[in-house]
């Protein structure tokens, strides 16, 4: 139990921690490196809390390529032409108190009186007790139309970005036509001609 | 460690992100990021509370959220980088052509 505690303060810390620096950092860069120790630290807490799929998802999904492709997008713009600390100053009293406010609410909301449940321990599960089994188990059954618009959520994802991304095909290079190919008829392609039939033996 | 503790970092990380969105306002990749952080935080809530109460059903609709997120974050990083070339400049504020 012991363990568990420490582990907690340590990477809760270690996210609210990366946090500030993030929004915090000059560099866009540096500020996509600290989101992703932000997440690292927040799936490792996941993972405390028993949720091993949806961590491990988390470092997948997220580190490895939702991060990925904010570091490639920082790289690919021309970062130097943005005043980062422009109006810096000026909003940093406002966002203070409004966070202050807004953290202070919450920390009344979810004040332990309120929820009945926090005197309740959660729920132990033997050892053979599989996170990914058991979400699998309601996510193909009570949840499998949510799944498929998932699904068709994330293809749409791909075709807009490619449509936007794509900027047209260069010049002077060679490529398939897939229209011309489709609708290409009998007729283009094979031409029969009637002749008579040539006798061999004559010409020799 | 209790309900509460998870709830106090899910709000800090959530009040963090607002900081960033309210004293970043000039970057469109830096607000992206905070959004990230943002989503992050209420993630946090749902696994807490279904970790708490047994029930995985907030693990499937993080599961979900996650998906949107993903979809959110390339069709956003998509538009960012055509503007980008459009315009030569990501400052929120000189995207004003639209304004009257």
């Amino acid at each position: 139990m012991l363990i568990q505690h420490a582990l907690f303060y340590i990477f809760a810390a270690l996210a609210i921690g990366s946090g500030l620096c993030m929004i915090f950092a000059r560099n866009p860069v540096h500020s996509a490196l600290f989101l992703v120790a932000a997440f690292v630290s927040a799936a490792v807490l996941w993972i405390l809390l028993e949720a091993e799929f949806l961590g491990l998802a988390l470092i997948f999904v997220y580190v490895g390529a939702v991060m990925t492709l904010f570091l490639f997008v920082v790289m690919m713009l021309d970062t130097k032409s943005i005043p980062r600390r422009e109006g810096f100053v000026r909003y940093l009293p406002i966002a203070l108190l409004v966070v202050a406010l807004l953290v202070l609410t919450m920390l009344i909301v979810v004040a332990p009186q309120h929820f009945y449940m926090t005197s309740i321990s959660p729920p132990i599960h033997g050892e053979d007790y599989s996170n990914t089994k058991a979400l699998g188990d309601v996510l193909y059954t009570d949840y499998a139309y949510a799944f498929e618009l998932a699904a068709v959520l994330l293809l749409v994802a791909i075709v807009a970005a490619i449509s936007l991304g794509f900027r047209g095909r260069k010049r002077n290079t060679k490529a398939q036509r897939p229209q011309d190919q489709i609708s290409v008829r009998r007729e283009d392609r094979i031409r029969l001609v009637k002749m008579t039939a040539e006798n061999r033996l004559k010409n020799l | 460690m209790t309900l509460f503790d998870y709830l106090i970092v899910g709000a800090v990380l959530f009040g963090l992100s607002l900081a960033g969105i309210l004293i970043n306002r000039k970057n469109v990749i830096t607000l992206l990021m905070c959004l990230e952080l943002m989503l992050l935080a209420v993630n946090m809530n749902f696994i807490a509370f279904s970790h708490f109460l047994g029930d995985l059903t907030g693990q499937v609709f993080v599961f979900f959220i996650l998906t949107v997120a993903a979809a959110e974050s390339a069709i956003g990083l998509a538009i960012l980088v055509v503007l980008f070339r459009n315009r030569n400049t990501i400052n929120v504020d000189d995207l004003n052509e639209l304004k009257g």
